[in-house]
């Protein structure tokens, strides 16, 4: 899609084409997932459509259902705001997994070991510790790249391990739950002030996330930040010579996508796990790449495509209770989905959809030096 | 020549449809044993459509083709070398680092056994440099010859592979006139030695000195094929543009008035941190054009970089409007009376997926009107645009058109638009009108003069003498990174700007010594 603020009148219709055509590769990419995944559970001798009726039953037959699905929704949304928002800068945040950590870590920590403070404010506080621990460790990579060229891929690879660890270290040490008979890594539970609420089925942190995603739509489409940040990811050269501070908008750009993904992590622990233990968070971050791209960069697209991660997660046990088939089907059905949007030829060739306009294209990531 | 003779080349009925264009529409052409037949047309006439089908890079939806009286399909470059055809770019294919033999071979190597037998492809370019009396040492490596050179260095290429057709894309466009005189030269040993030539241009001075024939394209379709006799540039320039076009700008004197831009002594680097621009001083007045006339590549680039805050500024002073201006910092510039027309409209100038409407306030996007606290005002934006399309006579079907769709002559009467919207004292316009339609030109003069007149100091960079030599009221010669000489535009005629810009000292060519700028 061309990058467009300023919106063209042109009638509802031709814009809803444009925008049902941008999302055809995506659409296709899953279509085509959803068949090799049926393939290979028919191979492996269950029933396909026993076993996708299963994992839609699973994710929205029931209230507990639908809850499961908007809880594994909810941090996929943030990380895969966060990557898609730097995306638009020409910024590939490999990084949201460490950001994600800290800001999960942040919060519970917070959560556990500030006492006396109201519960609507606790859990705001939380929260808003979290996003700032994610905003700043994503200053690292944003810095290191403006200031010494370090190509952010590397960087946020690099320092997902680095928050993996230290994290790991936190949970283990200085902030271990000591209860008598524990012997994980985790920490402490988190007061019941700073948790957040769930109405009925809906998870206030699901509501969070669509605020965030509206949020993001209006920062880039709607403010002079915005206008920065995306002329910046589609023309470097434009924007310094138009006097934009390309250096101040790159890290600028990485701490608000790492902001997202800290309040990601911290409504994980505030939401649903109700302490920091590392395993619950694994792969949230990762998986916001695929959200990502699964949603076109766009906000909006964002929500889908992260219901659509989550539902499979969610629906996945009913799947192997009913079915019998194995729930790491739905890792490789989301694998293929990635495989497919990333080599997006594939899905064009065989869907006859044309290449991809100027400026519609997602460039995975620049190269050295580009900038 | 008889008129039942056999062409070295002809097309016929030629017909190319893009999606939504008709880029060739039963196109005629044909080309005699030993001529020059120049093609002439404006950008997107079809020029270069015609000419990629002739050498295999399109399939014509209609039309044949003949090789010497005989119908052929050419379904690729590789087809269209073994038939004879042999096509100089625009932009060179040669690997810098590799001697003339060596590129010479590239992708024809004469092999001993299984290494490489260089002494043959010496040998071959002292033969070919003999046969077609076209100079040049086999083991010379690329990049230390000059551009001249290094086409001379493709135009063997292609005679290795022995082609009786040769079609040369815009030779003459990074050439200085001397090296044109003797490419001039050269074709003419060339068609002697019956090679046949098609010379793409839009430049009409030149296709009257060397062409036999002219073939004029509009829009797709051949308007007519003339002798150079027949016609004067007026006329050939008409036929490009299908109306009459002014050619000469037409200018007042010039009034100056007090200094805007004053350079002292400035120092600037290219990326390889060597010196691209030594030492240059320049003083442009209010109400006068500066011309900056150079070979491509002698340092004006870097000079109008640094002038515009993109580039650092190693030694010497810039002062705007009497002030020394703060390192590198476009945006003080923009605030402070300058207006930019970069040299690349579409790496600086546009963000070509970006709407035109959000291309004009790409400079001025963060203040009122275009904000509104942090939020931007779409409807102030739109007004904007609709009022400078409208000024400016972009052709657009609407203003949320990406600029990237555009003409280049309507990009960059985007970027003349946006810059010329602001108030402005100094305008740098680097290359203003390269790659430009005839009415492009001519309507970009019009709004450089009309600035001027306005009082608002102008620094023409070009690498067109015509349009130095049109625009200018003072003319500074760039060489290597110095400015060799300052002198009004009267008082200079293309022939000694020639030889300045090729590095003749000044006292020599302007016959008295020359008081520094």
């Amino acid at each position: 899609m061309a990058e467009k603020t300023t919106q063209n009148p042109q009638g509802w219709w031709p814009q809803m084409k444009r925008l049902l055509l941008s999302f055809s590769v995506p659409l296709g990419a899953v279509l085509l997932a959803l068949i090799i995944g049926a393939i290979i559970i028919e191979v492996s001798g269950a029933s396909a459509w026993k076993a996708y009726t299963a994992l839609a039953k699973g994710a929205f037959g029931n209230a507990a259902g639908w809850q499961r699905t908007l809880e594994k929704s909810t941090p996929l949304i943030f990380s895969g705001l966060a990557v898609a928002f730097a995306f638009k800068a020409g910024l590939f945040n490999i990084g949201a997994q460490g950001q994600l950590l800290f800001g999960a870590i942040t919060a519970a920590w917070v959560g556990f070991a500030v006492h006396g403070l109201p519960p609507g404010l606790h859990a705001a506080v939380a929260l808003a510790a979290g996003a700032v621990a994610g905003g700043l460790y994503g200053a690292i990579p944003g810095a290191l790249k403006t200031y010494t060229g370090a190509h952010e891929v590397i960087t946020t690879i690099m320092l997902n391990y680095i928050a993996m660890g230290f994290t790991d270290y936190l949970a283990n040490g200085p902030l271990k739950d000591t209860t008598p008979g524990n012997i994980v890594a985790r920490t402490p539970a988190i007061l019941d002030s700073a948790k957040l609420p769930t109405w009925g089925w809906l998870p206030f942190g699901f509501v969070l996330a669509l605020i965030g995603a509206g949020f993001a739509w209006w920062l880039l489409q709607r403010t002079t930040l915005g206008f920065e940040i995306r002329t910046v990811g589609q023309n470097p050269h434009a924007a310094r010579y138009a006097g934009m501070k390309v250096a101040r908008t790159v890290i600028l750009t990485m701490v608000i996508s790492a902001l997202f993904a800290g309040i990601g992590g911290a409504v994980e622990t505030q939401g649903v796990v109700g302490r920091y233990e590392p395993g619950f968070n694994a792969n949230l971050g990762f998986d916001g790449i695929t959200v990502a791209l699964l949603g076109k960069t766009n906000p909006f697209g964002v929500i889908p495509a992260a219901m659509l991660l989550g539902a499979m997660r969610a629906g996945s046990n009913v799947m192997q209770f009913k079915a019998h088939v194995a729930q790491e089907i739905t890792d490789v059905v989301q694998a293929l989905m990635l495989f497919f949007v990333a080599a997006d030829m594939i899905v064009r060739w065989l869907l006859r959809i044309r290449a991809a306009e100027e400026g519609e294209k997602i460039t995975l990531s620049t190269g050295w030096g580009s900038h | 020549m008889s008129e039942n003779q056999t062409f070295a080349l002809e097309v016929r009925d030629i017909v190319k449809r893009f999606p939504g264009v008709l880029a060739n529409d039963h196109v005629n052409f044909n080309l005699r044993k030993g001529e020059v037949h120049a093609l002439l047309g404006e950008n997107g006439a079809g020029k270069t459509t015609l000419m990629n089908i002739i050498y295999g890079l399109y399939h014509p939806d209609e039309g044949e083709i003949f090789v010497n009286g005989r119908k052929v399909t050419i379904d690729s470059p590789h087809d269209a070398i073994r038939l004879g055809i042999g096509m100089v770019h625009q932009h060179f294919m040669l690997v810098p680092v590799f001697t003339v033999a060596e590129n010479l071979i590239l992708g024809a190597e004469p092999t001993k056994g299984l290494s490489l037998d260089l002494k043959a492809a010496r040998q071959a370019v002292v033969d070919l440099s003999q046969r077609y009396a076209l100079e040049v040492e086999p083991d010379a490596i690329i990049e230390d010859l000059p551009v001249g050179v290094q086409q001379r260095v493709e135009i063997l290429k292609a005679l290795y592979r022995e082609a009786k057709v040769l079609v040369l894309d815009e030779p003459t466009a990074v050439l200085t006139p001397q090296e044109v005189e003797e490419l001039f030269v050269i074709m003419r040993q060339l068609t002697e030695r019956g090679v046949s030539i098609i010379f793409i241009t839009h430049k009409l001075k030149e296709v009257l000195t060397i062409a036999d024939r002219i073939t004029v394209m509009r829009r797709g379709r051949v308007v007519g094929t003339v002798r150079p006799q027949e016609v004067d540039e007026a006329k050939l320039a008409a036929m490009m543009v299908g109306r009459e076009v002014v050619l000469q700008v037409e200018k007042s004197p010039a009034e100056p008035g007090e200094p805007v831009l004053q350079v002292r002594d400035l120092v600037v680097e290219d990326e390889r941190h060597l010196i691209a621009v030594d030492h240059v001083n320049l003083e442009v007045r209010r109400g006068e054009v500066v011309g900056v006339a150079g070979v491509q590549g002698n340092g004006q680039t870097e000079l109008a970089e640094a002038l515009t805050g993109l580039r650092p500024i190693r030694e010497g002073q810039m002062l705007l409007g009497g002030k020394a201006v703060p390192p590198r910092n476009p945006r003080y510039l923009i605030e402070h009376g300058m207006a930019h027309i970069p040299e690349d409209r579409q790496k600086h100038g546009l963000v070509l997926s970006y709407t035109i409407a959000d291309n004009l306030v790409l400079c001025t996007y963060y203040k009122p009107p275009f904000a509104r606290g942090l939020q931007r005002n779409q409807a102030a934006i739109v007004e904007n645009a609709e009022k400078l399309v409208q000024q400016f006579d972009v052709r657009t079907p609407s203003i949320f058109t990406t600029a990237g769709s555009l003409s280049g002559g309507n990009q960059q009467k985007v970027i003349v638009a946006r810059e010329f919207s602001r108030p402005v004292d100094l305008l740098i316009a680097n290359q203003p009108t390269r790659g430009l339609d005839v009415g492009s030109i001519e309507y970009i003069h019009k709004r450089i003069v009309q600035m001027r007149d306005q009082g608002a100091g102008v620094l023409l960079i070009s690498a067109e003498l015509d349009e130095i030599m049109s625009l200018a009221d003072r003319i500074a010669v760039m060489f290597r990174g110095k400015i060799v000489a300052t002198v009004k535009a009267e008082e200079v005629n293309r022939e000694q700007l020639g030889l300045l810009m090729a590095g003749s000292p000044a006292s020599e060519v302007l016959g008295q010594p020359q008081p520094a700028a």
